[in-house]
């Protein structure tokens, strides 16, 4: 089956982010000067005051908090057969925070409590792409 | 420096019969008309949606400043602000800001699109966001999270914004609405439901700007800008740093009220750009004119509606009003109508200084102006 959603084409400065998440591995970029996380993916540090350029990737745990979210009840581009379907935006252990989908629960607002703990799962789409996407802890 | 023609498309809603290009130069010729210039006097424009270029061929004109900063609904005030030190510098005279926008019929539009190797096409669209309604809503359920706001008073903001609507003839939307209605409506990303979020529509809107020194030798009062502040802070939702509250607009603001010299006090009218019916609650809260988390209860007791003390959004807002997209021009309009007594029976009493608010995108940054009549 082919398909049908938007597919990510990496840039140079993102290319390890999809690598890693090819192998199963979440990757983002950690500032040796401020000792921060950052994402997303840029080769420098973004922070107020740093804008370090001496940055390192590192795997980190793919365990996450809900930050917010939505319910989408309507869907376009291959998303109509999901209705209703989770977008959501959630902070990783490690600090940042990335856009999202909240899979393996039943999309009610009763189920989605703003901090619940969650964890990654690779969604390999295609052959050359995996999206990082989250599920509630030990399901 | 002085607004001193303003107007909008003759007619806004459902206009099939109007490229966006035309609805520019509709709304252009009746500001100036409102000025008694023409488009010969100008020597400034700015505009969004659009690109300068196409507009100065379109008008034939060949002015000596130009401004294209397009960052969505709030641009128009930012143009407002640029023309201001346009005019203060000398670059231009006779400053024309415009907007058309075809949103609902799509005649003659501009492609937007974000590409794959974008930041958006990389990190937001493969999760199945897909337009304003499932991005700009993303940040709301933090704000529930936080400070306990609720989905009647989100709706809340519906009702009290259809009862200006109702004063206003030229309103989509007209029939008055209560809480459980928006409730009911069909749920589009929740916690929005579809009377949560803004028509989309026809229409544009123009102004015509210059100097102190002129601004008495046209048919109408002036209408003053007395503050302005502007920025833009990031690009994706995703990046939105605190979901609970609008940093972007507490600084436009700032800076509106200290170039201005007024306090909250002063403000006796708002236009808070309403795309969603939270973001005035947001807005409401980042200018500083109530604590973080009284939002929703400021527009669920109903100061904001006819009646009340403090009323906002009275052309009747995106929400019931008219939204082609950017619909920051409109807010503007409704300020200078209301600023030169010409709102009828929507008209606020003894008004001198009003102050609006639109976004730059969704949450992306804002922009804020202060505008007075004396
Ligand atoms: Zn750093």
């Amino acid at each position: 089956m082919t398909y049908t959603k938007p597919i990510p084409k990496a840039t140079p400065e993102t290319q390890e982010f999809w690598a890693g998440l090819r192998r199963h591995e979440l990757r983002i970029q950690y500032c040796n000067e401020c000792l921060r996380y950052y994402f997303y993916p840029r080769p420098f540090c973004p922070f107020q005051g740093c804008r370090s350029e001496n940055i390192t990737w590192k795997t980190v745990s793919g365990f996450a908090k809900l930050y917010s979210y939505v319910i989408s009840h309507r869907g376009f581009g291959g998303f109509e057969e999901d209705i209703p379907y989770v977008i959501a935006i959630v902070e990783l252990n490690e600090g940042p925070r990335m856009m999202t989908n909240i899979i393996n629960i039943d999309p009610d607002p009763q189920n989605l409590i703003p901090d619940m703990l969650l964890e990654i799962v690779f969604d390999d789409i295609t052959e050359e792409i995996t999206l990082p996407k989250f599920q509630p802890m030990n399901q | 420096m002085a607004i001193i023609g303003a107007s909008e498309t003759s007619s806004v809603g459902h206009l099939p019969n109007y490229s966006m290009l035309q609805l520019h130069a509709e709304a252009a010729r009746l500001a100036l008309d409102d000025a008694g210039l023409t488009f010969d006097d100008v020597d400034g424009l700015a505009t969004a949606g659009a690109t300068p270029a196409q507009l100065t061929e379109y008008f034939n004109i060949m002015p000596h400043w130009i401004d294209g900063t397009s960052v969505g609904g709030g641009s128009f005030l930012m143009h407002v602000s640029h023309a201001v030190a346009a005019i203060q510098a000398g670059h231009c005279n006779v400053a024309l800001i415009t907007h058309g926008e075809s949103g609902r019929s799509r005649v003659g539009i501009n492609n937007s699109h974000s590409g794959p190797s974008t930041i958006a096409g990389q990190f937001e669209l493969p999760y199945g966001v897909w337009g304003p309604p499932s991005m700009f809503s993303i940040p709301i359920v933090r704000h529930m999270h936080e400070y306990g706001t609720t989905e009647e008073q989100l709706a809340s903001v519906a009702v009290a914004t259809r009862q200006w609507a109702n004063l206003n003839p030229r309103a989509m939307m007209r029939d008055l609405i209560s809480v459980d209605d928006v409730l009911k409506s069909r749920l589009i990303a929740w916690p929005l439901h579809l009377l949560n979020c803004c028509l989309v529509t026809d229409g544009g809107g123009a102004l015509v700007l210059v100097g102190e020194e002129i601004a008495h030798e046209f048919a109408k009062e002036p209408v003053w800008v007395l503050g302005r502040g502007e920025t833009t802070s990031h690009m994706n939702i995703s990046m939105m740093e605190d979901m609970s509250s609008w940093t972007a607009a507490k600084q436009t603001g700032n800076d509106a009220f200290a170039i201005a010299e007024v306090t909250h006090n002063d403000i006796q009218h708002a236009m808070l750009y309403d795309a969603f019916t939270h973001v005035p609650i947001y807005a409401l809260e980042g200018l500083g004119f109530v604590n973080p988390g009284e939002g929703g209860p400021y527009f669920a007791e109903g100061h904001t509606a006819p009646g009340g003390n403090f009323p906002v959004n009275t052309n009747g807002g995106g929400l019931s009003y008219t939204h082609t997209g950017m619909y920051g021009m409109f807010a503007i309009q409704e300020s200078v109508t209301q600023l030169r007594g010409e709102a009828e029976q929507r008209q606020v009493d003894d008004l001198e200084i009003s102050l609006v608010h639109a976004p730059a995108g969704m949450f992306s940054g804002t922009a804020t102006l202060i505008l007075g009549n004396k």
